[in-house]
């Protein structure tokens, strides 16, 4: 059954997995996300072979504000949560609350990204810039990564906000909200990983 | 027009076969090129410049902008055909993948005509291909021509694995795939998790080279070791990518040719997998001599040499499922089982490099060059052909002939294996690979010549292909269903070519070899697992060629540190993916009785 056939009658409870197209986006995009796990990962390796090249430029310990990394990621993390709300109350019909908690969502992931452009300028100032050292360039290609990545999710949820109050909740948008649900609990995940490898072991050295 | 738009697999896949066929002729002629220059010792037909460009040029063109998009060709024929459905699961992103490898090889050999062309070698090794001995923009071109055509690899790669996943027809389980289709499942997962890792290496060279960045400069902490890591991580993978497939064409030839169900599924299945593991545990046997130690090297010269166990269960496979066959020698099959020695040869000489110790001697040398040409072009190029010969009536509807198909495997055989066999001893002898020439008196001069005279042989190969497809395009679209009689897949139950919703009705598939085995219980076609209806089809767009004509400028943008190029390409990108997420694609539906008049692709 074709997606617009279904999307004018009768929505079913989980509306993103109702169409053949719903199933294959949101299969395809769990191996999208396979390969971004490889894309991190080889930026990953390649920060912790260069981490200690530190050069003229500030050290680690010297440099990362953790109570600032820290709010950081307590914001991300509860986007994450507001971003399954959003989910369950799709999954409840419910697309007034959808539509709050998406928006929730983009603000706080606007504060995340407020936090690390002014983390990211405090850095420059103290003479950590991206040509100082390979601990510099890779430390700003891995967080910038993440960083663009929020930004895309960011540009995109608000995309679909957008979208949802034009064609409202069918067989056809609910895929899209899906997919973007999981994109940004992939990014979530990966920022505890940099929170992790690069502040942390970052602080104790 | 209807070409630029089109998100039919089929199309697609003809698209593939074209732009990988016209690279495959630019890296073929960039090969007798540099056999030209190597024909007698100092010689001076192209200079040392022009000899660095011509090899860094061969292999990557050959690698990412041939084989790949060939194979591609291959399996968007083919695939949804075997596995009964009407398209892939994205044909969008089908068609974005198309266009994205498209204007990334377009932007790589745009260097030609700038002067500036790529020539640290294919693997671009740093410190050479960094900013300080490559200042020029060659290597620009290598890295953002190679991460745009990458975009196009890893969503086709995407694409497949859940085309196979979720639209095979009824009855259709797992062990019940054909052959092909199910290196071209294990290919996917090999592009999925294998291409990014080449995406981040050559991101962090763009930074290095474009914004002053460290990753592979020494003096600021780089680490040039980094690079070979992360290339090889992808890069040997990117080995069985292109391998794999044309294990899968074998199988399915050599068993419709020997006219015998393929001895030992489960275990090619098992063995596909398992080569396919093991290779992303090998990737430094590429690095023996870079230093990493005795313990590194033992393992990694271990797990490398078991490949060859999976290996030869496929070799004897292919040999049980020949013998006791009444074996029909097409084209195709000649193609088949001229392959089987050759590639075998090629991974003899594999084991022998898998030997650390060994391969300190072999490293850097002919021997090495005449490996992986016994298994890229006797492995893959052979397996290419014969899936070209064998599949060619399903796509174009029309049959090849047979005797200039013959003519092709003989001269391309031979003149391969009289470029590549003394390659192996000029390697022993010790001539070095990547050098643009050699001095007489060394023992190196009368091989270098077969070697030359052989790869002009190849290329009479291909020519009489070539006259092949011209002299078929004239002839009438006059090809049976099942042209070659003993068709066993679900692609040979359906007209040839098959019209664009490809099947009317989605078979029903009883048992492995689901065709043969309704035409052996006296059936005219498929077991229908639906009633005739209406057929639904995505609509055809102009966005995906857009959207890579975006970052075809963009790229040009960052190279040359023009802003607005950037700005102008990535808005064009962007807004197109702006558009295709708000305008929603409903496609259209193709009615029982316009099926009856029969829509042809």
């Amino acid at each position: 059954m074709s997606a617009h056939e279904q999307a004018e009658g009768y929505l079913p409870h989980e509306p993103e997995k109702a169409t053949l197209e719903g199933r294959n986006k949101i299969l395809g995009f769990w191996i999208f996300l396979g390969a971004e796990t490889v894309l991190f990962g080889t930026l990953f390796s390649a920060f912790i072979a260069l981490r200690h090249n530190v050069m003229d430029g500030p050290t680690p310990a010297h440099l990362f504000e953790l109570p600032m990394v820290f709010a950081a990621t307590m914001i991300l993390l509860t986007s994450s949560l507001t971003s399954v709300f959003a989910v369950q109350a799709m999954h409840r019909h419910k697309v007034g609350q959808m539509i709050g908690w998406l928006i929730v969502t983009v603000v706080l992931g606007l504060g995340f990204l407020g936090l690390e452009i002014t983390e990211f300028n405090n850095y420059a100032n103290e003479g950590h810039r991206f040509s100082t050292s390979a601990f510099s360039s890779s430390f700003y290609t891995l967080v910038g990564f993440h960083g663009g990545h929020v930004a895309f999710g960011v540009l995109w949820i608000s995309l679909l906000i957008a979208q949802i109050f034009k064609k409202g909740l069918t067989t056809v948008t609910a895929p899209k909200i899906y997919v973007s649900a999981i994109y940004w609990h992939f990014i979530d995940v990966v920022w505890v990983f940099i929170f992790t490898v690069v502040y942390l072991m970052g602080k104790v050295g | 027009m209807d070409w630029l738009t089109t998100v039919d697999h089929k199309k697609i896949g003809i698209l593939y076969l074209l732009a990988g066929g016209l690279f495959f002729i630019v890296g073929g002629l960039e090969a007798i090129l540099i056999r030209i220059q190597l024909i007698k010792p100092q010689n001076n037909f192209v200079g040392a410049d022009t000899f660095n460009e011509l090899i860094t040029m061969h292999g990557t063109t050959m690698i990412f902008l041939a084989a790949m998009p060939l194979l591609f060709a291959l399996m968007n024929a083919v695939v949804p055909l075997q596995i009964g459905a009407r398209d892939v699961a994205f044909p969008f992103l089908n068609s974005l993948g198309f266009w994205t490898f498209f204007f990334g090889g377009v932007m790589l050999n745009v260097s030609w005509f700038t002067g500036h062309v790529p020539d640290a070698g294919w693997t671009s090794y740093v410190p050479l291909a960094g900013p300080t001995y490559s200042s020029n923009h060659g290597i620009d071109y290598y890295v953002i021509g190679l991460q745009i055509a990458g975009i196009g690899t890893l969503l086709g790669g995407i694409n497949f694995m859940a085309t196979i996943i979720n639209m095979r027809a009824p009855g259709m389980t797992f062990m019940r795939m054909p052959m092909f289709t199910w290196t071209i499942f294990v290919t996917s997962v090999l592009i999925v998790f294998a291409f990014p890792a080449l995406t981040v290496g050559l991101v962090a060279l763009m930074f290095d080279r474009l914004f002053a960045a460290n990753f592979f400069e020494p003096g600021n902490g780089g680490n040039t070791v980094l690079w070979e890591h992360i290339f090889w991580v992808f890069g040997h993978p990117e080995v069985y990518i292109l391998i794999l497939p044309a294990f899968g064409v074998i199988s399915e030839v050599v068993s419709t040719f020997a006219r015998k169900r393929l001895f030992g599924y489960s275990s090619m299945v098992f063995a596909t997998f398992l080569i396919a593991f093991l290779g992303f545990m090998v990737w430094a046997h590429h690095m023996f001599t870079t230093g990493l130690g005795p313990t590194a090297n033992a393992l990694f010269s271990i797990a490398t040499m078991l490949i060859a166990v999976p290996t030869g269960v496929k070799i004897f496979n292919w040999l049980f499922t020949l013998w006791g066959g009444s074996i029909r020698f097409t084209a195709a099959s000649l193609f088949a089982i001229g392959f089987i020695p050759t590639f075998v040869m090629g991974g003899v000489t594999g084991v022998m490099l898998a030997s650390a110790p060994a391969d300190f001697q072999y490293h850097d040398t002919y021997f090495v060059v005449a490996h992986f040409h016994y298994v890229i072009v006797g492995g893959l190029i052979m397996g290419i052909f014969a899936g070209l010969h064998y599949w060619w009536p399903k796509m174009f509807g029309r049959m090849l002939n047979e005797t200039l198909g013959k003519l092709t495997f003989w001269t391309f055989i031979i003149g391969f294996h009289m470029t590549f066999f003394v390659q192996h001893f000029l390697g022993l002898l010790g001539m070095p690979r990547r050098v643009w020439t050699y001095l007489p008196g060394q023992g190196f001069d009368t091989l270098n010549l077969i070697s030359t005279i052989g790869a002009f042989l190849m290329g009479v190969g291909t020519i009489c292909f070539l006259i092949n497809v011209v002299a078929t395009s004239v002839k009438p679209r006059n090809a049976a269903d099942d042209p070659w009689e003993d068709g066993r897949s679900l692609e040979w139950s359906i007209p040839s070519p098959p019209p664009e919703y490809n099947f009317k009705q989605t078979p029903l598939v009883r048992g492995y070899d689901a065709w043969w085995k309704e035409k052996m219980e006296g059936n005219r076609e498929m077991t229908p697992a639906e009633p005739v209806g209406p057929i639904h089809m995505p609509s055809p767009s102009i966005l995906p060629l857009v959207m890579s004509i975006g970052l075809f400028i963009a790229g040009f943008g960052f190279m040359y540190h023009r802003m607005y190029l950037i700005v102008i390409g990535l808005v064009i990108t962007f807004g197109c993916m702006f558009l295709r997420s708000v305008i929603d694609d409903h496609g259209f539906h193709i009615e029982p009785e316009e099926q009856e008049r029969g829509v042809h692709a």
